[in-house]
């Protein structure tokens, strides 16, 4: 029983907490809205800036140290300059993924949350208006390392990419559900690793992300090695051919 | 830990909705939750009184209506109830389901008070 959220309010006692009503009563207004529509509405206005430049906006999710700067880095060594890449980087505290990112002559802007464990729209938005959008085909947004509070926060992408290390535990996706179902693609990375780890199995990883109902494509990669970067690349251009294609010309 | 943010933003809904509505003060907020939206109710409560200081909603009653998780199986037709980390048919084991419910975070509806009260 609590005085904030009404479970010590029964019909016997409602009366004496309620103040005496004037003519008419307390109003009820339905809204149905979602608790989040605010950051929902920015989201929506980043997607149509980055829709207006024809640029790609891929959001990358997963646990603190699963490799999500290693595999931009590789990922730019592979597709630079035939495609111009940007970066939006979050984390708590520190530059380091930004210059990471830089010097491989790729712009990055560094949001450092403080203590927030999310990137949301609204931070998302300021970063936008750091970046040359006219020059960008692809921007990778590095989300905090997290598996539970990026999940709930659209912040304008097109794409959600889940990525899980082979050092992490192979139930992940049942542990963390809403992630691994708010993903459109899920990588298993460092997989170099997976010979000498030996308790990672990646059919059991897709097999609770199959419970999830997710039928989203698993790709295994190690940026160290390059296996597999090519076949991730190859997702990117898709997914980039198929944005320019349905994309209206502002 | 989000549900903070969320809270904060449910508040600035629910004031933008009492100020359209010329309301006095909020009495009740209530709000659907499913465990596949990533909020956990009892953080939300937790939260908002923290959130809710000083607001129009300052002595309104949080109102959760937890939402469960329910499947149609696109191959045997069967609607069920599961739980977030199996959203598989339990009548046939098809994976390929559609959720019905269970990913809802939303603000439902908001109680008013409009003139001022003796006590």
């Amino acid at each position: 029983m609590c005085d904030t959220c009404g479970c010590n309010v029964t019909p016997g006692n409602r009366h004496l907490l309620e103040p005496a009503r004037p003519a008419g009563g307390p109003e009820t207004v339905a809204v149905l809205q979602s608790l989040l529509a605010e950051n929902d509405r920015v989201a929506a206005h980043n997607r149509a800036q980055l829709e207006a430049h024809g640029v790609l906006a891929v959001n990358l999710m997963s646990s603190p140290g699963s490799g999500k700067t290693a595999l931009l880095e590789a990922t730019i060594e592979r597709l630079q300059p035939r495609w111009r890449i940007a970066v939006i980087e979050g984390d708590l505290e520190t530059e380091n993924d930004a210059e990471r990112i830089r010097t491989r002559g790729v712009p990055a802007v560094q949001i450092t949350t403080g203590s927030a464990c999310h990137l949301d729209a609204h931070m998302i938005h300021d970063a936008l208006h750091r970046l040359d959008l006219a020059a960008i085909d692809i921007l990778f947004i590095e989300n905090v390392g997290n598996l539970v509070c990026p999940a709930a926060f659209d912040l304008g992408q097109h794409h959600n990419v889940a990525l899980l290390a082979v050092t992490e535990g192979d139930d992940k996706p049942a542990k963390y559900p809403v992630m691994f179902r708010a993903a459109g693609l899920v990588l298993f990375t460092k997989a170099d690793l997976l010979p000498v780890l030996g308790d990672f199995a990646p059919a059991r990883a897709e097999d609770h992300l199959r419970r999830l109902g997710s039928a989203v494509p698993v790709l295994s990669l190690s940026a160290r090695t390059g296996d597999g970067v090519e076949a991730w690349c190859r997702w990117l251009e898709t997914a980039l051919d198929a944005r320019r294609a349905g994309a209206t010309v502002p | 830990m989000h549900e903070l943010a969320v809270c904060r933003s449910m508040l600035s809904q629910v004031a933008r909705i009492a100020a359209r509505h010329r309301a006095r003060a909020v009495t009740r907020i209530s709000v659907r939750i499913g465990p596949l939206s990533g909020i956990e109710p009892d953080l939300l409560c937790q939260a908002f009184p923290f959130a809710a200081a000083g607001t129009v909603a300052e002595h309104a009653a949080l109102v959760v209506d937890a939402q469960p998780v329910r499947v149609h199986c696109e191959a045997c037709g069967h609607d069920a109830e599961t739980g977030p980390r199996n959203l598989a048919c339990p009548r046939c084991g098809e994976r390929c389901t559609r959720l019905l419910s269970g990913d809802e975070l939303l603000l439902a509806e908001v109680e008013l008070l409009h003139q001022a009260t003796d006590n």
